[in-house]
């Protein structure tokens, strides 16, 4: 069926060659717990310990919230878009407004742009710290890791509250801006967060990047070739993790990310150790891009006067915007066709699509490993199901 | 950075039949336009845009199924540059946004459409090409019925093998019993009442 | 072709396989969570946890949670502001307000809402009716301890429920309110200015033509 022999289709066509199937085991992984991530199942056939084939399985979370979309307003969908992602809602935001501004022609003010910027990055910090915690998770270290990276969570949260009303479920981002400037003295806070933030990653790498246990567990495990990764439309840390310099924020600047000095860090071999690492790596990036943005930090509209709130009705045509989220590539393909509701309303969500090769990192590896890989692709089913 | 559409359509229509590619104009500001390309030529121009060392499209990032009841709506959101006659009826349409990695270019905008929206529903799979379809293009099969022919895998993904109807496609009707939330406006519940017992 | 942007140097990761003596990574770890530990007792910032409901995490001021509708005087359901112009239930992503514009025996409308429901078992907070209301008339609420033992219709707010005093307003979000304030009085004198420039100009205008009548008195 597939010709080309540089993309092996399916891998598990032929499962075990000496084996036939009634020696093969049949274990239903999910839809729980699979270190809970949450509602996720896997079909997975083994040959003793061996995995021979691997069949995700989706849709326990599935609200047709691109259906929801069509039949409401454009900027009712807004609040929907934090229950994607719903450990990083402010890129969400982010990348609504941002196709919406692409398919409408809408200006974005300086320091709006500075605004999302800085929320976008702090995002960031969340979702990777929490990622170290949930990952150590996945490996049965449960606890201490994860306990330490939400309690620097918690006064990123606290920020956030204070910005936007609601610690998780934000609705921020307007089309054409923010929906509000930011509150006194909440720079100067942030400010002091961002600079007190490296001690923390240094601890969190002293707990756990030379432990031992974990080097044996991640390194050379799930490693797939770059090609095979850029073919299959993974994105994020993932693909920067196999050494491909592949960021948005630089391939296709957006926003006013060209305005800072940041370094897109890359990995060797795209194991689940690189994986891991990327994470901390970007974080530091993050601060970097963090203290560059509150020095930089302009006085002027924190939303575009002209852009509409009320009957919002964009002209005729279609977008397709993303930007660099946490997780990868957040794109939003919207058709309009000059009425007030979108006709179509489409998402490209990252953790569904970084997925796609979940199989061909698990074939030939122990059933532990499994676990450990979904943990490192970091999906979060919200937004794999939408 | 924005491809050069008219040179990728020459090119495209070097290699394969000149009427089975056609340029279409995005009327929005966004300017992001689009190439028609027949569904029997489908794969052969995304071989062409991904193995063609100065194009480069590697990644394929985003497959959106799209239906069409009226076709006159699909041509004023992807308005033909040339004379062209107009489709006769509905249809189902999937768009695929290509990047490249390596020239940072992006996005080239491939669409494709199924001849009806009933029975000739068939698209060229581009999984052999792109693996990044095979979920997004299974996604489409469940929710817009479009069928994805040489998809090695080509079954439900978000809705349960069971499930009979496409539920993205505009004239889906929600079955009257699938939720029971009393909500202020009472629509759902009268809808739903004959469907459960009345209280003792 | 692009080229790529020259502060982009392709990071060098550290060095990925720092193996050390056997063991020291582990120990390296248990220090870190030993001396948290020990710092928990003595150290604010490491002992995070509250005990709710004896104690409460302070809300920031800009907390949103339900809405609620605002009332000018003492008359709670004379006084409300909203007009039931319904932009609140279009907006509404979950779709969960329901209103009734009151209208009299002939069926003109009276600007008012007969009923106005909110159904906060559907509502999330996201405070859009707020922000698209042009009356002034509904904003967000901090209080968040509502649970209630009838899962139906407790949860369902009619306008009664949902009325709140301006001073309410004021204590729960003193600068907006205080803005909101502002505005509704400038609004407010301009409109009695008008209309005393039109009663003015009104009465200027028959002054004159009585005037006119006097000068040129009828045959």
């Amino acid at each position: 069926m597939i010709s080309d022999p540089a993309m092996p289709y399916p891998p598990s066509a032929n499962p075990s060659p000496v084996l036939d199937d009634d020696q093969l085991l049949h274990v239903s992984l999910g839809p729980q717990h699979p270190s809970t991530h949450g509602v996720f199942r896997m079909n997975v056939v083994l040959d003793g310990e061996t995995v021979v084939s691997l069949k995700p399985v989706f849709g326990y979370l599935h609200r047709n919230h691109e259906k929801i979309a069509e039949g409401i307003t454009y900027l009712s969908s807004m609040p929907f878009t934090d229950r994607l992602d719903y450990i990083c809602p402010l890129t969400n935001n982010w990348a609504y407004a941002r196709a919406v501004e692409t398919l409408a022609g809408i200006e974005v003010p300086e320091r709006a742009e500075y605004i999302r910027v800085i929320t976008g990055e702090l995002t960031r910090l969340i979702n990777h710290s929490a990622f170290a915690g949930f990952f150590m998770g996945d490996m049965g270290a449960w606890g201490s890791a994860l306990m330490y990276a939400f309690r620097e969570r918690e006064l990123i949260l606290d920020l956030f509250e204070e910005l936007t009303g609601a610690r998780m479920m934000s609705n921020f981002m307007r089309f054409g801006g923010c929906r509000s400037d930011l509150p006194e003295g909440w720079a100067a806070r942030a400010k002091t967060l961002i600079d007190g933030f490296p001690a923390f990653l240094d601890e969190l790498e002293k707990l756990l990047t030379g432990n031992e246990i974990l080097l044996a567990r991640t390194q050379d495990i799930g490693a797939l070739p770059k090609e095979t990764l850029i073919n299959g439309g993974i994105t994020g840390p993932m693909l920067r993790a196999a050494g491909v310099p592949y960021d948005l924020r630089k391939s296709r600047p957006y926003g006013i990310y060209d305005r800072f000095k940041f370094r897109v860090p890359i990995g060797e071999k795209g194991d689940c150790y690189d994986r891991f690492m990327m994470r901390f790596l970007e974080m530091r990036e993050s601060i970097s891009i963090l203290q560059q943005a509150f020095e930089q930090l302009p006085e002027g509209e924190y939303i575009n006067p002209k852009a509409k709130l009320r009957s919002f009705k964009p002209p005729v045509g279609e977008a397709y915007a993303a930007i660099e989220c946490p997780k990868g590539e957040l794109g939003f393909h919207l058709i309009s066709d000059g009425t007030f509701n979108p006709f179509r309303y489409r998402i490209r969500p990252p953790s569904f699509i970084n997925l796609t090769l979940l199989e061909d990192m698990c074939l030939g590896l122990d059933l532990a490993d499994v676990v450990l890989i979904l943990g490192s692709v970091d999906i979060v089913l919200g937004e794999v199901d939408r | 950075m924005t491809p050069d559409l008219p040179t990728i359509l020459t090119r495209l229509q070097a290699t394969l039949p000149a009427a089975a590619v056609a340029h279409r104009r995005n009327p929005g500001p966004s300017g992001q336009d689009s190439l028609l390309v027949a569904p029997e030529h489908l794969v052969a121009a995304c071989r062409f845009l991904r193995d063609t060392p100065d194009l480069d499209f590697d990644l394929l990032t985003n497959v959106t199924g799209v239906d069409w009841p009226d076709p006159a709506k699909a041509d004023a959101v992807a308005v033909p540059v040339e004379e062209t006659p107009p489709p006769r009826g509905g249809f189902l349409e999937v768009v695929y946004q290509l990047f490249s990695t390596s020239r940072r270019a992006g996005p080239l905008v491939l669409r494709a459409r199924t001849e009806d929206r009933q029975t000739r529903v068939k698209i060229p799979s581009v999984v052999e090409v792109y693996r990044s379809a095979e979920f997004q293009e299974r996604e489409i099969y469940d929710l817009f019925g479009v069928v994805f022919t040489g998809h090695p895998d080509l079954r439900r993904i978000l809705m349960w093998d069971e499930f009979e109807d496409h539920p993205m496609r505009k004239d889906y009707v929600a079955p009257d019993d699938y939720e029971y939330e009393p909500t202020p406006h009472d629509a759902v519940l009268e809808k739903a009442k004959p469907h459960y017992p009345a209280a003792p | 072709m692009e080229t790529p942007e020259t502060n982009t140097p392709p990071a060098a990761p550290p060095s990925l396989t720092e193996w050390s003596l056997p063991g020291m990574g582990l120990l390296k770890g248990l220090a870190v969570t030993g001396a948290n530990m020990v710092q928990s007792f003595y150290r604010k910032d490491r002992m995070t946890t509250i005990q709710y409901p004896e104690q409460r995490a302070p809300i920031s001021p800009n907390f949103r949670n339900f809405p609620f509708l605002v009332y000018d005087g003492d008359d709670a359901m004379a006084g409300l502001r909203c007009t039931a112009c319904s932009i609140c239930e279009k907006e509404c992503p979950p779709q969960c307000i329901y209103i009734v514009l009151d209208r009299d025996e002939n069926g003109k409308s009276l600007k008012r809402p007969k009923v106005f429901d909110i159904d906060v078992s559907v509502c999330m907070n996201c405070g859009i009716c707020a922000e698209v209301c042009p009356f002034d008339s509904i904003y967000m609420d901090g209080e968040y301890e509502l649970a209630t033992q009838d899962r139906f219709g407790d949860l369902v707010f009619n306008k009664q429920r949902l009325a709140r005093s301006t001073d309410y307003h004021a204590k729960l979000r003193p600068v907006q309110a205080a803005a909101v304030a502002a505005s509704r009085k400038a609004a407010e004198d301009k409109k009695l200015a008008a209309a005393a420039a039109k009663e003015a100009k009104a009465k200027a205008a028959a002054e004159a033509k009585a005037k006119a009548d006097q000068e040129q008195p009828a045959p």
